[in-house]
């Protein structure tokens, strides 16, 4: 049945996205992605070879602005926003896997 | 075993000078207090949206045009993956059709080192680790983030791994730096990470494919770098000759230790899943457009180098051409022999007295005109214009001929020299005996003497010729 | 008696015949009434209402311009950002978020001279087509509550239809404006994208969302457009064009135009829905239209090309949403284990599922076999558009297959739920215009919307349509 995406695939898809999923999300929602993916099957017996694909919907080109320095927002206001702050700066559990 | 080949490509990292970042007009400032540079897109708000900075696309046409690559339509793409210091989750980079592609930076020796690409993208913000050793992430108890630096525009240039040696890998950076702010596209210092160089190190036998690729990050200058490949191209060599294989992973280089250690392998890479990013339009710059950067574009390194060359009639890639064109003093040699003076005395006065002059030197072109013009004409010896020029770099010019009348240098008749060399060889009898037996040596004893006798006025030049006359009839 | 339309609303305030408070007053009483029974919102902005009808009026007793808009109520889809209210996109993880701006089209109803009424229920980050998926509860249909107000926009939809505001802003992804409007018989407009700008609209999928007018006629929405469409510069797919009033063509009579009716459309629409489409064709064609039969063969591919391309591009704005520097956070020992339990916490089960699908779309190997295919058929989608454009000015097509189902319907079954959008979901993809004008009633007596269609930039046609169709169910 599961021919598109197994529950491995799908965990590993949520990692991926940083998703703690439970394993009974992860044995509901397997089947339920699988029939969405599944429906691609009538794309798939499409020949698209020679086909350019879409990735804009209105053809605009070389949209730039000038270099010029304008108002941003206020850290105070910005700070008061965030989960944890400190020193001016956001402020977040130890960052594991290294430096980047 | 030691025909082993060490094969490096570098990749660096370039902060652009802008006046705003990448895609939202904050101010791209280095050191200001943290998270005052910020507006919704900095912020990855929530319906926050990139425009790009069309000054930055000038300024990374320049890199690419400077480095010969040709400069080519483009799109933007989003490369995902998560990171306290990137606010959106993703970085908007360029991908599978880059602004400038198929370029070469050419060494002070003259080998071309090919440039695959040199890319726009933006930079991440920063954080700090509180509470570990050192302020590692290792062992840190939180971290803090400062998101000014995040959207600061950048240029990825991407070498093709022609680099054979550590040395080359210097040169490399060196001439790169050079090119970068002879162009004004970045300050380019290292030591304030507006300059980033990353290391892909390998070894393999000549003539076999190449070997797997270590990634060095955290090389903060240029002597480091050379230190790190180094290191690497050792670790790698004798991890293979004791039966190992070389693991593809990216290492980071220690200072403080001289190694690199292990930081991520490949199996903890991300999936980047780019995808072309919906919110920006491609860009296309006019023929016209790239025609006027390419027009404007100042005279770089390499060409400064061969034109001094040719002028002075000295190696391109020699420590006194290479380091005068490094000062931004070659105008200044030219400006000198513009004026009459002799460029290839010019070339070693500018060389020797001027490394704290800056590009504009004080004194004036034509006081070092006149004293090349002496010098060549005998009227004063080397040594001594070495002092003359002493003397005027001090007082920031004035008259060589003059100040070489008060110090009493006068040149010395060349008869009267002889007569002196001859006294010299008599009183030398056991040099001079030495000296006709092949010890060429041993002459410095007679010069010596030569010196004495004429307080230091007599051309050393002249008298090793006459000696050698005197030995050979 | 209160003016009833955008412009007489407007010109009653400018000229000091009413007042925008004492209409304010009058909706606020509505949304008194009814409101428990139909919560169209997350939250009503009685301060800044107050505030802004009373700006208003200080404007016109100064001699002043008050706006195109004067005293007009409008609520907004609580996926735009507001500064200083509170903006939610109905998900728990962005609950009690405040926006430090504004999005453009908040700033240019606010320079017309209307008046917030409130933020609206919409599905979680604009994923559904029934509001269901709200985290803070479903809006109910204000013909029946019964059932579902359609989504994602079912709260603007609502808020217009039960009269708690004269217009509303929703935003239109696959059909998000135009299927709720269908639902609940108001009129809904989806711009051509690029029209109006994205600035500040929460992104679900960035190449197909679009904000727009909900109204109860074409006018109206023609006025509302007016106001929120044209170039930003803070947007950089914003089309850099200013654009002419869309009133001026809602008078011009429809003899001439040649009406498509899309041959292959894919079925599955019920009955009532197909006999008010007829009916609609009938009324085009006693006015002087022509019909012609257009094909547009990839249309039926629609839904499997969307439900790879909105989920992929959902899944990277998604991820922002991290628990670092605002809305929920999680605590953790360290900042991946951090990422993982807010978004557990934070998002419901559809946007979960859409952010999985969306990442294994574009995730290593299978680029090629699902983002890259999709794409291609959007190119042959689009394409077939164009060419059906070449044979009529407009298309017309049901907006949706059914009228407002019952709460619950559709069960925890996404599939059953995406086939509702087959006949919207074309023309996102596309980045053409669609418009959904209310035609009648079907099963129950509850309404049916029939879906104008127009190329690139065709608004002016697409609303001399709609008008034209407005003007026969009178």
């Amino acid at each position: 049945m599961t021919d598109r995406i197994t529950e491995q695939q799908a965990a590993k898809v949520a990692h991926l996205a940083r998703l703690d999923i439970t394993p009974d999300e992860l044995e509901r929602w397997t089947p339920q992605l699988e029939g969405v993916l599944e429906h691609f099957a009538d794309i798939d017996a499409l020949d698209l070879s020679g086909v350019e694909p879409m990735t804009q919907p209105y053809p605009l080109v070389n949209v730039l602005r000038d270099d010029v320095v304008r108002p941003g927002l206020d850290r105070a206001e910005v700070l008061a926003a965030a989960p944890a702050a400190e020193d001016g700066r956001f402020r977040v559990p130890p960052i594991l896997g290294g430096d980047m | 075993m030691s025909d082993w080949e060490l094969v490096v490509g570098l990749e660096v990292h370039v902060e652009l000078a802008t006046a705003t970042k990448l895609f939202s007009a904050s101010p791209n400032r280095f050191g200001d207090d943290p998270n005052t540079n910020i507006d919704p897109v900095t912020l990855g708000l929530p319906g926050a949206l990139p425009v790009l900075n069309g000054h930055a696309v000038e300024l990374a046409m320049r890199i690419g045009l400077a480095l010969n690559c040709t400069v080519q339509p483009c799109t933007f793409h989003r490369k995902n993956y998560f990171y306290p210091d990137m606010p959106k989750a993703y970085q908007v980079s360029q991908y599978d059709n880059p602004l400038n592609v198929d370029g070469w930076l050419e060494l002070p020796g003259g080998k071309r080192i090919g440039i695959e690409r040199a890319h726009m993208e933006e930079d991440a913000g920063k954080s700090t680790h509180v509470g570990g050793s050192g302020g590692r992430v290792h062992g840190a108890q939180y971290s803090l983030i400062d998101l000014n630096r995040a959207g600061v525009p950048l240029v990825e240039i991407v070498s093709r791994p022609d680099i054979r040696s550590a040395e080359e890998a210097r040169q490399y950076v060196t001439e790169l730096r050079a090119i970068l702010v002879a162009v004004g596209a970045s300050d380019a210092k290292m030591e304030e990470g507006s300059m980033r160089v990353d290391a892909n190190v390998s070894v393999h036998h000549p003539g076999t494919p190449f070997g797997t690729r270590c990634e060095i990050k955290n090389v903060n200058s240029v002597r480091s770098l050379g230190r790190a490949i180094e290191y690497e191209m050792r670790r790698q060599i004798d991890l293979v000759e004791s039966g190992g294989t070389v693991r593809q992973e990216t290492r980071h280089w220690d200072e403080n230790d001289g190694r690199t250690h292990t930081l991520r392998t490949k199996e903890d890479a991300d999936d980047y899943r780019y995808f072309l990013e919906p919110d920006l339009v491609p860009l296309a710059p006019s023929a016209d457009w790239v025609e006027k950067v390419r027009a404007a574009l100042p005279v770089l390194p390499a060409e400064r180098r061969r034109r001094l060359a040719t002028l002075t009639g000295q190696p391109a890639d020699g420590e006194a051409v290479s380091s005068v064109v490094e000062r931004g003093q070659d105008a200044y040699v030219e400006a000198v022999a513009h004026v009459g003076g002799d460029a290839a005395r010019a070339l070693v006065y500018v060389k020797e007295a001027f490394a704290d002059e800056g590009d504009e030197p004080r004194v004036p072109a034509a006081d070092i005109a006149a004293l090349t013009q002496m010098e060549v004409e005998g009227a004063v010896t080397a040594t001594q214009a070495k002092a003359i020029l002493a003397d005027l770099l001090a007082a920031g010019g004035g008259d060589p001929a003059a100040i070489a009348a008060a110090k009493g240098f006068e040149a010395i008749d060349t008869s009267a020299l002889e007569a002196v060399v001859d006294a010299a060889i008599a009183d030398q009898a056991d040099a001079w005996a030495k000296f006709c037996a092949g010890d060429g040596k041993a002459m410095g004893a007679i010069v010596g003497a030569v010196m004495k006798a004429t307080q230091g006025k007599a051309d050393g030049k002249i008298v090793t010729a006459i000696l050698n006359a005197r030995r050979s009839s | 008696m209160s003016p009833t339309s955008v412009s007489s609303v407007a010109a009653a305030v400018r000229s000091g015949a009413t007042t925008a408070t004492a209409l304010l007053d009058e909706h606020l009483a509505r949304i008194a009434g009814r409101e428990s029974e139909i919560h169209a919102f997350n939250l009503v902005t009685t301060e800044t209402a107050r505030a802004q009808a009373a700006a208003v009026d200080a404007a016109v007793a100064r001699g002043d311009d008050p706006g195109p808009l004067a005293g007009v109520t409008v609520a907004l889809k609580d996926n735009m950002c507001t500064r200083g209210i509170p903006t939610t996109c109905s998900s728990r993880i962005l609950d009690g978020w405040t926006p430090p701006y504004d999005a453009t089209v908040v700033e240019r109803l606010r320079a017309a001279g209307a008046v917030m009424v409130g933020k609206t229920n919409l599905d979680e980050f604009a994923m559904g087509s029934s509001t269901e998926n709200s985290a803070f509860g479903v809006t109910r249909n204000p013909h029946d509550t019964a059932r579902v107000a359609g989504g994602s926009s079912g709260g603007s939809a609502a808020s217009v239809a039960a009269g708690f505001s004269q217009v509303a802003l929703g935003s239109d992804t696959g059909g998000s404006i135009r299927q709720p409007a269908a639902l609940c018989g108001v009129v809904g407009v989806k711009p051509t994208y690029g029209y109006v700008s994205r600035f500040g609209l929460v992104a679900y999928a960035s190449s197909l969302d679009q904000i727009g007018p909900f109204a109860t006629s074409v006018e109206d929405a023609a006025r509302v457009l007016d106001v929120i469409g044209g170039h930003d510069p803070n947007d950089s797919t914003s089309i850099p064009q200013q654009y002419p009033s869309l009133v001026e063509s809602l008078g011009r009579d429809v003899a001439g135009l040649r009406i498509g009716r899309i041959t292959d459309l894919p079925g599955g629409a019920e009955p009532d829905v197909l006999e008010r489409l007829e009916a609609a064709f009938d009324a085009l064609r006693a006015a002087g239209a022509t019909i012609v039969d257009v094909e547009v063969p990839a249309l039926t591919y629609g839904l499997s090309a969307y439900y790879v391309i909105a989920p992929a591009e959902a899944s990277s704005n998604l991820a922002r949403f991290d628990g670092v520097r605002y809305g929920l956070r999680v605590d953790a020992s360290d900042t991946n284990s951090m990422y993982g339990a807010t978004r557990a916490a934070g998002f419901g089960d559809e946007v979960k599922r859409r952010i999985m699908l969306g990442t294994y779309a574009l995730s290593a190997g299978y680029y090629d076999a699902y983002y890259g295919k999709a794409l291609k058929v959007r190119r042959l989608i689009h394409d077939d558009f164009e060419r059906a454009y070449q044979r009529a000015d407009v298309l017309l097509t049901p907006t949706s297959p059914c009228v407002a189902f019952p709460v619950g319907a559709k069960g925890d079954n996404p599939l059953a739920m995406y086939l509702v959008d087959v006949y919207t979901i074309g023309t996102n993809l596309a980045g053409h215009p669609g418009m959904s004008v209310p035609y009648g009633t079907g099963a129950d007596g509850l309404p049916v919307g029939v879906q104008v269609l127009a190329g690139t930039l065709q608004e002016p046609t697409m609303f001399r349509v709609g008008a034209a169709l407005e003007r026969s169910m009178s």
